[in-house]
């Protein structure tokens, strides 16, 4: 099929499975999957400027539907997502810009890949072993039935640095009953969002397989409750981006349609899918994720490298 | 009917409903916007930006309630 905006061929099967398949993953997971996305678009030969702007345009589509399905089985808290707004877009402006001041620079693809790469494959691992050791402790619990039931009811294994968040005294502090926090520091969730940011800004994309475990683990945010807040504030951050690549031309909407058929499908599906998971069942499916993000940047280097 | 059947039910029949919706927009989009868009792209891109967010949007929000209404009314009848 031929998509004039862009100039490409591209087959509309293969869109609907990739948004598919993105769209079950951003649902259950609170994730863009631009890590996906986009090797798999420019592997089916669209401009590296369209695979960036179409991406995001896909993103803000499939977040909406699954962000609605949260919604409905309560896995929002609305307060969080927008302080935590404020922090993604100054620090993926922060991102954008230091970005470019450090291209003047040498060597700045490989650094900020490899600082990536390290701390991807460091969730990653610490997110396996800390759910593994949850579903050990969860099972201690899960003998006592009024916890048996109730799926929402987290228990994360290392929780030291979400109490060191939660005790921050900066003032002013919030409460947020949604999530079950009597009292946080502003400050602490501006900054797990601005970081969160920066992500985005350096390496495109949502940068949702950083935040989400930074919620869980830095602010002490419920693993459901982390998974739609993200999906909620990916909504206002992926749309902004769209516009400003929509404004530069480099956003080929038909290409995000076609692959919104299917992503709206797998968003819908995978958002329901998280009310039959335990938060650290949610958290063990999760850790491969920003694995395969580490080996996606680490396969750009090497093929940067070579050419 | 136990609770998981009839939960699966419901979302098997929501997900083919919005399916439907998602597929019939895509086609009537397809058929009737590319030529203005893609003008529109090259000329306005301001404009083009607006256009392409709100498309987005009326899928997701336009269809998911249609469709959640069409769902209600299929479990009335049920």
């Amino acid at each position: 099929m031929f998509f004039p905006i862009s100039g490409v061929h591209l087959d509309p099967i293969y869109l609907i499975l990739i948004g598919f398949v993105i769209g079950i993953l951003g649902g259950f997971f609170g994730v863009g999957g631009s890590f996906l996305t986009a090797p798999a678009l420019f592997a089916a030969g669209l401009p590296m400027n369209y695979v960036v702007g179409t991406d995001l345009a896909h993103i803000v589509g499939k977040s909406i539907v699954a962000a609605r399905t949260h919604r409905v089985l309560g896995n929002i808290d609305l307060k969080l997502a927008a302080i935590m707004v404020i922090g993604t877009i100054v620090g993926s402006e922060t991102g954008v810009q230091a970005i470019e001041v450090l291209k003047k620079g040498a060597h700045v693809e490989s650094v900020v890949g490899t600082v990536s790469i390290v701390v991807f494959t460091g969730i990653a691992i610490f997110c396996a072993s800390e759910s593994w050791m949850a579903l050990r402790l969860s099972q201690r619990t899960d003998q006592q039935p009024e916890l048996a039931h109730n799926r929402k009811q987290d228990v994360t294994a290392i929780d030291a640095l979400a109490k060191a968040f939660q005790r921050l005294k900066l003032p002013p502090r919030v409460s947020l009953p949604h999530s079950g926090i009597e009292s946080i520091s502003f400050w602490a969730i501006l900054f797990v969002s601005f970081i969160g940011g920066i992500f985005s800004g350096f390496l495109g994309g949502g940068a949702g397989y950083i935040r989400m475990p930074s919620m869980v683990y830095l602010l002490g945010i419920p693993t459901h409750i982390a998974v739609g807040t993200d999906l909620f504030e990916i909504i206002i951050s992926a749309s902004y981006g769209t516009v400003r690549h929509a404004m530069n031309g480099n956003v080929d909407i038909l290409i995000a349609l076609v692959m919104q058929t299917g992503a709206a499908l797998g968003a819908r599906i995978g958002a329901n899918l998280t009310q039959y998971f335990t938060g650290p069942r949610i958290r063990l499916a999760f850790a491969p994720l920003p694995l395969l993000g580490a080996i996606v940047i680490a396969q750009r280097l090497f093929t940067d490298h070579h050419s | 009917m136990n609770v998981t059947k009839r939960t699966l039910l419901n979302l098997i029949i929501e997900v083919a409903i919005y399916g439907a919706l998602v597929s019939v927009y895509l086609v009537l989009v397809l058929h009737f916007l590319v030529d203005w868009l893609k003008g529109l792209s090259a000329k306005d891109p301001a404009v083009y930006a607006w256009v392409a967010i709100l498309l987005m949007i009326a899928q997701a929000v336009g269809l998911e309630r249609l469709a959640s209404s069409l769902v209600q009314v299929t479990r009335r009848r049920r």
